[in-house]
């Protein structure tokens, strides 16, 4: 989006001029994300104001505050890349364990969860795959499934047992031919929610193309008619209601994470 | 020519440093880390409160959960490798050993006792009675299970051991709770103490 403006703004103005405006349209797209939690940000961070004049920084300018803390966060994701073990097992449990009933957990209401058609719904694949077929519903229902009973562990800190059955995503990589070497996979919702894994994640060996949730077809609050469940990453990483699956090398961000989250999300 | 130091000490004799150049600066940057990570952390628990509270808003750092936890990871750098450091060189210069040791249940009992009748002395900063003693090296103690605890809560996959130890995921977070709880209270205990003795907060910036 930002690249689309960028482009308009230089074939009207000149170059010097451009940058400047270019400046400003971020700043107000930035300023549309969220707004009223991201002014708070701003807030809060200006109470930090005395212990910066102990350490002897500027801690008043908190563009550059923000952008320090979002390249530790870079950091950290590459931290977690490291420490990421590509076979060690989020831990499963007995199905007496399940959390009944499974919390809703969205930026909407549950009432707002999209409602997708099943008949007419297809899987749309993009990017660095040889076999860019759609997928209906009924071939995916006919693929070999499994299932696992795992924790969901939420960025807010409460977690819930849930039992969730699927295909294994990376054979489902494996049969688009994907190309296993590029470095993020990412996702488009219905519900217009989107993120983007690192492919490690993509292939671990508990990360599912959930269809089924307790033994019966994904319900709509959980995602239907597909999501992606890893037990190895926080709940706002696992995309439901996926219409389109890209593997790129491109960095697409995603919902939460372009407003501050943690863009790996590992747990 | 001589330099005359304005303190009327004993000619030729430096006054005795209290705490070397290292201590101070791992104490005042983990006031600092504790500072940060104590206020965001407050605000990360409000997200999903353990208790039936949570902290006012206006004594919480981040403005929003995202930016509470970019505080709270980026601290826990600083908050790690600091105490990290502190602790190696408490032990590799040995004032670990010189400071805190011997530390005896009825030595804490005894000077607790002399501290309650108001007859504790601290006249030597350099010496530390037992009670501080049992204090600092709990907080030391109470620190390493703030950061493994902490471990777990943010990989609790990646650390199956630490994850164990801890009773699992959910049981952790009581753990971060208690342990953040409890280093609370010790910096209140450890303020109004600088408070009764203020040449002590003199020494952990001067160093004498």
């Amino acid at each position: 989006m930002k690249n689309i403006i960028k482009k308009s703004i230089v074939q009207i103005f000149s170059t010097s001029d451009s940058e400047a405006i270019v400046q400003e349209a971020k700043k107000q797209i930035i300023r549309e994300l969220d707004a009223p939690s991201r002014r708070l940000f701003l807030q809060r961070g200006l109470t930090l104001g005395g212990i910066a004049m102990l350490t002897g920084c500027d801690i008043s300018d908190n563009a550059s505050v923000e952008t320090a803390l979002g390249k530790i966060s870079g950091f950290n994701d590459r931290v977690q890349g490291w420490l990421f073990g590509s076979t060690r097992l989020a831990p499963v449990y007995p199905e007496s364990m399940m959390t009944r009933p499974f919390p809703f957990n969205a930026f909407y209401a549950e009432d707002d969860a999209p409602e997708v058609d099943g008949l007419a719904y297809r899987l749309k694949i993009a990017g660095l795959a040889l076999d860019k077929r759609e997928w209906s519903l009924p071939a995916l229902y006919k693929m070999a499934q499994v299932s696992q009973v795992t924790r969901h562990i939420c960025v807010e800190g409460w977690s819930a047992i849930g039992k969730w059955g699927g295909v294994p995503f990376g054979d489902f990589l494996r049969l688009i031919g994907a190309d296993l070497s590029a470095e993020y996979v990412s996702f488009k919702c219905a519900d217009e929610y989107y993120t983007s894994i690192d492919m490690a994640t993509a292939l671990h060996p508990q990360t599912l193309l959930a269809l089924t949730y307790d033994g019966e077809i994904l319900p709509r609050k959980y995602g239907f008619p597909m999501k992606l469940r890893m037990p190895t990453k926080l709940g706002y990483k696992n995309p439901k209601h996926i219409e389109v699956i890209e593997i790129t090398n491109k960095f697409t961000g995603g919902y939460w994470e372009d407003q501050g989250y943690n863009w790996f999300g590992g747990s | 020519m001589t330099i005359h130091t304005e303190l009327p000490q004993v000619a030729g004799q430096k006054p005795a440093t209290v705490h070397p150049l290292w201590l101070r600066l791992t104490h005042w940057l983990n006031a600092l880390a504790v500072l940060i990570m104590v206020t965001s952390g407050w605000q990360i628990y409000n997200a999903s409160p353990l208790f039936d509270f949570d902290f006012p808003r206006s004594i919480t750092l981040g403005g929003w959960l995202g930016g509470a936890i970019q505080w709270h990871f980026a601290g826990m750098w600083l908050f790690g490798f600091n105490g990290l450091f502190y602790l190696l060189m408490n032990i590799f210069t040995g004032r670990m050993k010189q400071k805190f040791w011997p530390l005896t249940p009825r030595g804490i009992f005894n000077d607790l006792r002399a501290a309650l009748r108001g007859k504790l002395q601290h006249n030597d900063l350099r010496h530390y009675n037992m009670v501080q003693r049992a204090a600092y090296v709990f907080v030391m103690f109470d620190g390493i299970v703030l950061v493994l605890s902490g471990l777990v809560v943010w990989k609790s996959v990646q650390f199956p051991l630490l994850r164990e130890l801890m009773g699992g995921f959910d049981t952790a977070r009581y753990v971060h709770f208690l342990a953040m709880a409890s280093l609370v209270g010790f910096v209140v205990l450890h303020l109004v103490m600088v408070a009764l003795v203020p040449k002590t907060l003199i020494a952990m910036i001067r160093g004498r």
